[in-house]
C-alpha cells in the first residue's frame, strides 16, 4: 500500500514538473509549428542558472524562489532573442528550423559543461520546504507536494491567461489559423516572441523547481527533451488541457514503469504514445494533426 | 570540362589514393569514418532530401543492423550470413517504422520518427538481459573477403570506398529513375500527384526502404569498424548529427550529404583534438550555416561560385 501510495505521490510531482516543461513546447509547436529542439536545453539552462543564484552573493542571500524566477527570467529572454533573430527569419522552414534549433542546443550543451563542469551539482530544497508530512501510513517529501502545488497555480495561471484575457485569445486564434489572424489585424510575430519567450521561461522555471528532485547534470537536456515530446503528442500540439493530461500520464507511466518494469521503462513509456498516433494523430485534445 | 567535373574527378581521385599521401592510421581510419557515415547520410538524404521526410530516428535503424551483425556472430553465425541478416533486418525494421510514421508528414513525421527512435534506443539500453546494456556488445572480428584481410586500417579502407561507390552510384541511379523522380514530386506536390494517379503513399514507401537498406550497410560497415556496438550509437544524438550531416552539406543534393558527413567527422575527431570545446563549434557551424547558406553547404557553394565566375546559365544548381 505505501509502495503505491509513494509512487502515486512520485508519479503526480513528475507529472507537475513535465506540465511545466511541456506546456510552453506544445504552445510554441501549436502556435508556430516549430519543432523547438532546444526545449530541453532551456529547462536545463535555467537549472544550472538557479543553482548559480542560489545562496548568497556579495552579502546578499538569494533566496530559492528568487533565484527560480531569475533564472526563468533570464532564459525567457535568451529565448526572445533566440526566436527574434534566428527563428523568426526561418518561417515554415522546417529543415532549417531543425538544423538551427539543434545547433543552438549542441552550444547551450557545451557552454554548461564549459561553466559548470560534468559533476552534477545537487540543490538542497528550500529550508521551508525540507519537512516531511507524516500520515498514518505514509511519509511524504513536502518539497514533492509543494511542487504539485506549484504546478495547479501556474496551469491555472496559464489557463486564465489563454481563456480571460485578450493576448490569450490571440494566441488561441493564432493557433487555431494563423493566416486569418493575421488578416484581422493581430501581430502574430509579436505573439510568437511572446509565447517562446513565456515557453522558455517556464521550461527553466520547471528545470529549477525540478533541480532538488532530479538534480542538474549534463545530458539533462537530452533526458527532458524526449519527454516533453511525448506529453505533447499525447496530449495534443497547443492544446493547454492536452499538455496538463499528458504530462500527468506521462508520469504515471515513467515513474510505475521505472519501479515495474525497469528493463522495458523506455517501451512502455513511448507505446502509449505509438498508439495515439495511430488511432488518433492529432493527440487526445489536439484540434490539427501536426 | 566544367569546374564542377573538374572537382569531382580530382575528388575522386583523392579518395582512391588516399592512403598514399595521407600519414598515419589515425588519418585513413577517420577517412573511412567519413565514407560510411556519407553512406548512412545518403542514406537518410533519400527521404529527408528527396522526399522531404524529415527523420529523426534513423541511428535507430542504423543501430539496428550493427546489433544484429554483433547478434548472429555471437550466435556463431558465419560473416557472410551476419551480414546478409542484418541487412534483412534492417530493412524490415525500417518497413515497420515507415509503416508507422508514414501516417503523418512534415513535424509530425519528425515527430514519430524522433519517438520511435528513442523507443529502440530505450530498449538497447536498458533491455541488459537482451542487449547488454551500456557495456554494449563486443565483435571479434572482421570478415576476409576473397582471402583479403581487412585488419589493417588501408584494407578496411579500400573495401569502404569501395562499398562507397556503389552506394552513390546507386542513389545517383535512385535519383534519376521514374521512382526518383515520383518521389521529388510527393515531395512537391503530394496533392497534384495524388490527382496524377500516383500512389503518393506506396512512393514514399518504396524510398524508405532503399533509405533503410543504405541505413542497415553503414551500420554493418560501423560495427565492423568499431568492432562494438552500445546504445551510444542509437541516441537522439547520433540521429541529430546524421540529419545535420544531411542538411548542412545540401538535402536533396547527392554531393551535400557527403560533404556534409565530411564536416561532421572531421570536426568531431580531428578538430576535437585542437579545441576543446568542439561541440560549441559544430554548432555553431550549423547556425551560420543556416544565416549564410540556408540551402546547405553545396548548393550554396556552388552559388556563390556562380555569384562570382559564372557567366548566367538558366539551369539552376544541379548538384
Amino acid at each position: 500500500m505505501t509502495f503505491w501510495l509513494v509512487l502515486t505521490v512520485n508519479s503526480i510531482t513528475f507529472g507537475g514538473l513535465l506540465f511545466l516543461l511541456s506546456a510552453g513546447f506544445s504552445l510554441i509547436f501549436g502556435l508556430m509549428r516549430i519543432p523547438n529542439l532546444t526545449h530541453g536545453s532551456l529547462f536545463m539552462l535555467g537549472a544550472y542558472f538557479g543553482a548559480t543564484f542560489i545562496g548568497s552573493w556579495r552579502g546578499l542571500t538569494v533566496d530559492f524562489w528568487i533565484a527560480a524566477l531569475l533564472a526563468a527570467l533570464l532564459v525567457a529572454v535568451f529565448g526572445a532573442v533566440l526566436e527574434r533573430f534566428l527563428l523568426l527569419q526561418l518561417p515554415g522552414q522546417q529543415m532549417a528550423q531543425v538544423l538551427v534549433t539543434l545547433g543552438v542546443s549542441f552550444m547551450v550543451a557545451d557552454f554548461c559543461l564549459m561553466i559548470w563542469g560534468g559533476d552534477p551539482i545537487n540543490v538542497a530544497t528550500p529550508p521551508s520546504l525540507a519537512g516531511f508530512v507524516r500520515t498514518s501510513v505514509v511519509v511524504f517529501p513536502l518539497y514533492r507536494l509543494a511542487v504539485i502545488i506549484i504546478a495547479v497555480i501556474i496551469a491555472v495561471a496559464l489557463w486564465m491567461l489563454l481563456d480571460r484575457t485578450r493576448l490569450g485569445a490571440m494566441i488561441r486564434a493564432g493557433v487555431d489559423d494563423p493566416d486569418m489572424a493575421r488578416v484581422v489585424g493581430i501581430r502574430v510575430s509579436q505573439l510568437f516572441t511572446i509565447v517562446f519567450a513565456l515557453g522558455a521561461g517556464l521550461a527553466a522555471f520547471a528545470g529549477i523547481i525540478g533541480a532538488p528532485i532530479l538534480s542538474v547534470y549534463p545530458g539533462l537536456d537530452q533526458d527532458m527533451l524526449p519527454l516533453a515530446l511525448v506529453v505533447v503528442i499525447l496530449g495534443g500540439s497547443g492544446s493547454l488541457l492536452g499538455s496538463f493530461v499528458g504530462s500527468i500520464i506521462v508520469g504515471f507511466i515513467y515513474n510505475f514503469g521505472q519501479a515495474l518494469f525497469p528493463e522495458l521503462a523506455y517501451f512502455v513509456l513511448f507505446l502509449p504514445m505509438l498508439l495515439v498516433l495511430i488511432v488518433r494523430p492529432q493527440g487526445l485534445f489536439g484540434r490539427f494533426v501536426p | 570540362m566544367t569546374p564542377r567535373r573538374i572537382v569531382l574527378v580530382a575528388a575522386a581521385l583523392g579518395l582512391l589514393t588516399l592512403p598514399y599521401w595521407i600519414s598515419g592510421i589515425y588519418y585513413i581510419n577517420v577517412a573511412s569514418q567519413i565514407l560510411f557515415f556519407a553512406i548512412f547520410a545518403l542514406g537518410l538524404n533519400v527521404i529527408a532530401g528527396y522526399g522531404g521526410l524529415v527523420s529523426l530516428g534513423h541511428a535507430a535503424l542504423f543501430g539496428v543492423s550493427a546489433y544484429a551483425v554483433a547478434y548472429l556472430l555471437q550466435a556463431g553465425f558465419g560473416h557472410i550470413a551476419a551480414i546478409v541478416g542484418a541487412l534483412v533486418i534492417g530493412v524490415a525494421a525500417m518497413a515497420i517504422y515507415a509503416g508507422l510514421s508514414l501516417r503523418s508528414t512534415g513535424i509530425g513525421f519528425i515527430m514519430i520518427t524522433l519517438a520511435l527512435g528513442e523507443i529502440v534506443w530505450g530498449l538497447a539500453y536498458r533491455w541488459i538481459s537482451v542487449t547488454n546494456g551500456d557495456n554494449g556488445i563486443n565483435v571479434h572480428g572482421r570478415p576476409s573477403p576473397f582471402g583479403l584481410e581487412l585488419g589493417s586500417a588501408g584494407a578496411f579502407y579500400y573495401v569502404t570506398l569501395i562499398v562507397f561507390a556503389i552506394s552513390v552510384l546507386a542513389v545517383w541511379i535512385f535519383v534519376r529513375s521514374p521512382l526518383g523522380a515520383a518521389l521529388m514530386g510527393t515531395r512537391d506536390q503530394p496533392r497534384r500527384m495524388n490527382a496524377l494517379g500516383y500512389h503518393v503513399w506506396a512512393i514514399r514507401f518504396w524510398a524508405c526502404l532503399f533509405s533503410g537498406l543504405l541505413t542497415s550497410v553503414a551500420g554493418v560497415l560501423f560495427v565492423y569498424y568499431t568492432q562494438f556496438i552500445s546504445p551510444q550509437t542509437l541516441a537522439l544524438t547520433s540521429s541529430a548529427e546524421v540529419l545535420l550531416m544531411v542538411i548542412s552539406g545540401g538535402a536533396g543534393t547527392l554531393l551535400g550529404p557527403i560533404v556534409g558527413a565530411a564536416l561532421v567527422v572531421i570536426v568531431k575527431s580531428v578538430v576535437s583534438g585542437f579545441i576543446e570545446r568542439w561541440n560549441m563549434l559544430l554548432g555553431a557551424i550549423f547556425v551560420a550555416i543556416v544565416i549564410l547558406m540556408p540551402e546547405g553547404l553545396v548548393p550554396g557553394s556552388a552559388r556563390l561560385w556562380r555569384l562570382a565566375f559564372g557567366r548566367r546559365r538558366k539551369d539552376g544548381a544541379q548538384a
